[in-house]
């Protein structure tokens, strides 16, 4: 099964580079987990800088000391719970491939390892995101992390974040 | 051991080029007639490294041509033939030749074989012509004084040396004492000089120290003068034992020649004391050389990825800084004294670390200076002109960035000097001018500027063929435009100054081209030209790209930037000037023009407080001589701007050319105004951006 | 580890040089000129001197006559590099106190080789 195939290369490869940290956070009432490596730092939620014609889910870009930072709704863009900005909100600061984005959650819960074991490849259906960009199922107790392919994700056309995809 | 010989080779690649332009540089500045003999060695040993290096990495064709070279440059040094300027166009076309095989191997573009094998020849012809009737004498003094090796000693072959010791006027006693203990480390003979003084030539294997050592117990070394004699058998090959019979590239002198009991000969000491004024060997250091070498060994190569990111860390520190100012402003300068002035301190300390640091990416405008004068002989020569061109403050320094984008428009303006300014030289003449017309290059600062002109002494612009052209073009004129504004016309585009502007036809130049570069830098190009006399361009420029002086304008919540190099004028325009011009959106009436309106809320889809041009601000705005007004809300004030690279973490905006930080640390985009004007056109019939 | 002083004016020369020997197991010291290397030579005795002959400035064999003046230089073996193999320049090298020479063009190997000659 083709399927099955692809999983596992991803898990693998998220295995070898991640060392099977992930950082969990909450989108509505999902929980995700991402590649601790891919996070450069997190921050409350400062106004942004529209831009103009950009997709409702670029929020704009920020000053990050002196670097400017798009900054990307993933509660717009997967429209999971409402958008609301206050104290609580909170933006993770990737590093994909040196390039930095920033990523708004709804909140962040706490860095968890996984074994292996502990990941099952994604049910075809029944989740937000396209079974491309997901890495699988982490269970933990009673939790159930959705593992996002973060780099996957955010290089994606579907974001728009890089030029050779801009429409 | 095996080892990729590869890997140095950038590095060769690098030297090498550095050593061709300085090869160049030199051979152009030769006065052929009177050659200084520090710059012949020179160019000899660039020419000697290039063969060292190209030899050890296996570049035969470059030790080839290079090995020609040096030959012929060391006969020229040596004094054994005299210098010619068929030896300098010769050196210069070797030069480009070598050029063209090192990026051969560099990065694979083609090698013309045939002109390799051309200089290959010219240069063989070069030495062979000179055999013929070699020797000449010396080429000039200069050349004449070349040094000879002084402190070298002539060694025969037992290892021993011949000195001459030259005396003060001593008492015989000691002079006889001298020679008894002297005459104990070789062999020593005696002479008297016409003062009677006693001179001693001694054959030993001794050091010159201990000769000194010696002496001083008679006599202050100060006044010895010690100096090799000629030796009574010429050194030979046999001098040199150890030299094995299949040559391995290397030999070690034999094993009892060691280090402790080799000719000890001189010590630096011994040899200023010892040797008179005229005979101190001079180590034809120049000034120059010492700079350079000096310069290499205390500077270290940084990536401009590192000095970008120090940049951005200080414009950090510099918006963290007036935030503090901000914030402490509202305090009492009574109770809070210190306070002020430590955050006064403070502020001075930022700004000096950023204009340190800003100061890191400069360059000297020689950079781009430097590859002019051949340009301009080659010209020249082919226009059978005689130009002298003369630089002014290349020491001038620039950004980086910008260094690298001014090469182009002025090697446009360089050429059209040589080509189209300056008159051929039987004309001059008649003009009562020298035949040699006169081309400057000069670069100085001027406040936050850098202002670089091309200033030539010819026949200037020609106001009637100018205006005339520009009616044909339907180009707004009139015939009581003032001269600069006339010369301005020559940069619209697609008006070909070479057919109109002077007499030589040629290709069109692209004055256009030019000014839209320097405009894109964020620069300006003035023109000052007077009939008969000559053309100054003087191109002015922001000394870096990292700072832009720019005017903020507010569309409902938001601030752009635009740079105030393209901003002719802000006005509110009257009502009855607005026109709606059918299928082709707004147009505005300002002064007598009828200017397109690009509604940037509209654009950007902003909601904006006014939609109607008569209640908001228009700016208008220049860009390759298109006009165009640009509304909005309210103009917000004029800054200098630290510009961000927007493309860094995201990607291209459709009109917005950069970022910056303002005062809040909140980020303000520049708009991309020639993005804006070019698209102003279609805007209505055809949404442009997404 | 013994320390090698390599005196060049050509930088890819001196990479070269210093990257042969570090791989050998030398320390190198780089020196652009004759008088760098002879104010290096000062700084620390090394154990091997290489120079370049023909450099701008101090030239190798006005350098090897100066680390012979020097009392911790006098017994420090001293190669030339030159590109000329004439034997005048040999003679002169010697007369300066030079304990041996190597024509460039040398490969790595040939360096190594001569100068484990010297100082093993």
């Amino acid at each position: 099964m083709s399927y099955t195939t692809q999983t596992q290369t991803s898990m693998e490869a998220a295995g070898e580079s991640a060392g099977n940290e992930f950082l969990a956070f909450t989108l509505g009432r999902e929980e995700y987990g991402i590649d601790i490596l891919r996070v450069q730092e997190i921050r409350g939620y400062e106004p942004v800088t529209r831009i103009a014609n950009a997709p409702d889910f670029i929020k704009g870009v920020v000053n990050l000391r002196g670097t400017i930072v798009p900054v990307v709704d993933m509660r717009i863009k997967f429209d999971l719970g409402t958008p609301t900005y206050d104290q609580f909100t909170v933006v993770i600061i990737l590093n994909i491939g040196g390039r930095v984005v920033g990523m708004v959650v709804d909140s962040v819960s706490d860095v968890t390892t996984l074994t292996p074991e502990q990941i099952k490849p994604a049910p075809e259906i029944g989740t937000t995101f396209d079974t491309d960009y997901l890495i699988g199922l982490g269970t933990l107790d009673e939790r159930m992390l959705i593992l996002v392919d973060i780099d996957k994700l955010m290089s994606s056309a579907e974001m728009g974040l890089i030029e050779k995809l801009a429409a | 051991m095996t080892i990729d010989m590869s890997q140095f080779y950038q590095v060769f690649f690098d030297e090498a080029d550095e050593l061709l332009a300085e090869m160049e540089k030199l051979l152009l500045a030769l006065d052929v007639s009177a050659p200084d003999s520090e710059d012949l060695n020179a160019i000899f040993r660039a020419a000697h490294s290039i063969k060292g290096g190209a030899a050890t990495f296996a570049f035969t064709d470059i030790t080839e041509v290079t090995h020609m070279l040096e030959s012929l440059l060391d006969r020229i040094r040596k004094g054994e033939m005299a210098l010619t300027p068929e030896h300098v166009d010769a050196f210069l076309v070797a030069k480009d030749v070598l050029t063209m095989q090192m990026d051969g191997h560099h990065h694979g573009s083609s090698v013309d074989q045939a002109a390799v094998d051309n200089v290959c020849q010219r240069l063989k012809a070069l030495s062979q012509g000179a055999m013929a009737d070699a020797p000449v004498a010396a080429p000039a003094p200069a050349v004449a004084t070349a040094p000879e090796p002084v402190a070298t000693p002539v060694v025969d072959v037992d290892g021993n040396c011949r000195f001459r010791i030259e005396l003060p006027e001593v008492p015989q006693k000691d002079v006889d004492a001298l020679a008894t203990e002297l005459g104990l480390l070789g062999t020593i003979e005696q002479e008297a000089l016409d003062d009677k003084r006693a001179v001693f030539i001694l054959t030993t294997g001794e050091s010159q120290d201990n000769i000194v050592a010696i002496c001083s117990f008679v006599l202050d070394p100060d006044d010895l003068k010690i100096t090799y004699h000629a030796a009574p058998t010429a050194a030979s090959a046999d001098a040199v034992p150890g030299t094995p019979a299949e040559d391995p590239g290397y030999g070690i002198f034999e094993p009892e020649n060691s280090p402790a009991t080799a000719p000890q000969v001189s010590t630096p000491a011994a040899d200023a004391a010892a040797v008179p004024a005229g005979e101190v060997k001079n180590y034809g250091r120049r000034a120059t050389d010492k700079e350079g070498a000096s310069q290499e060994s205390s500077s270290i190569r940084v990536s401009v990825e590192k000095v970008d990111q120090l940049i951005n860390l200080v414009g950090e520190l510099v918006i963290t800084q007036a935030m503090i100012e901000q914030r402490i402003a509202a305090l009492d300068p009574l109770h809070h004294e210190r306070l002020l002035n430590s955050a006064g301190q403070l502020a001075r300390n930022t700004r000096d670390l950023q204009e340190a640091v800003m100061s890191i990416r400069m360059m000297p405008m020689d950079y781009v200076f430097s590859r002019f004068p051949r340009m301009v002989r080659d010209l020249a020569a082919k226009l059978g002109k005689k130009v002298e061109f003369v630089t002014r403050g290349a020491a001038t320094e620039l950004d980086k960035g910008l260094i690298e984008r001014i090469v182009d428009p002025l090697t446009h303006l360089v050429r059209n000097s040589v080509d189209h300014g300056i008159e051929m030289p039987d004309k001059r003449k008649v003009s009562g001018k020298t035949e040699a017309g006169k081309l400057v290059l000069s670069a100085a600062h001027q406040g936050g500027n850098i202002v670089i002109e091309v200033s030539d002494d010819g026949g200037g612009l020609n106001r009637d063929r100018i205006l005339a052209k520009a009616k044909s073009q339907g180009l707004p004129v009139s015939d009581t435009m003032p001269d600069a504004d006339v010369w301005q016309l020559i940069f619209a585009p697609g008006f070909s100054t070479a057919e109109v502007v002077t007499d030589v036809s040629g290709r069109g130049v692209g004055m256009d081209v030019v000014k839209r570069n320097i405009t894109a830098m964020g620069g300006t190009v003035d023109i000052r030209s007077i009939p008969g006399t000559g053309t100054t361009i003087a191109i002015s420029l922001p000394l870096t790209l990292a700072i832009l002086d720019g005017m903020s304008v507010k569309v409902g919540e938001e601030i752009y930037i635009l740079p105030l190099g393209y901003v002719i004028e802000s006005l509110q325009p009257a009502a009855v000037d607005v026109k709606e011009v059918a299928g082709q959106g707004k147009v505005v009436k300002v002064r007598e023009e009828y200017l397109p309106l690009i509604p940037l809320y509209q654009i950007f889809a902003i909601d904006p407080r006014f939609e109607d041009p008569s209640q908001g601000i228009i700016v208008i705005l220049e860009s390759d001589g298109k006009k165009a007004a640009l509304l909005v809300d309210s103009l917000v004030g004029q800054q200098q701007v630290v510009v961000k690279n927007l493309e860094s973490n995201f990607r291209k905006v459709a009109g917005i050319s950069g970022a910056t930080i303002l005062g809040d640390g909140g980020v303000s985009l520049i708009l991309d105004v020639s993005a804006l004007l070019r698209s102003s056109r279609q805007l209505n019939a055809d949404p442009v951006f997404f | 580890m013994k320390t090698i002083l390599a005196v060049d004016d050509s930088g890819s020369l001196r990479q070269m040089l210093s990257f042969s020997l570090k791989a050998a197991g030398y320390g190198v010291i780089e020196a652009i000129d004759g008088e760098d290397g002879l104010n290096k030579a000062k700084q620390q005795t090394v154990d091997l001197v290489l120079t370049d002959q023909n450099m701008p400035g101090m030239d190798g064999l006005s350098l090897i006559k100066a680390l012979r003046a020097m009392k911790n230089y006098q017994s420090v073996p001293i190669l030339m590099l030159t590109t000329e193999s004439g034997d005048d320049i040999k003679a002169m090298g010697r007369a300066a106190g030079a304990n041996g020479w190597l024509v460039k063009p040398f490969d790595p190997t040939r360096l190594t080789e001569v100068v484990k000659k010297l100082i093993g």
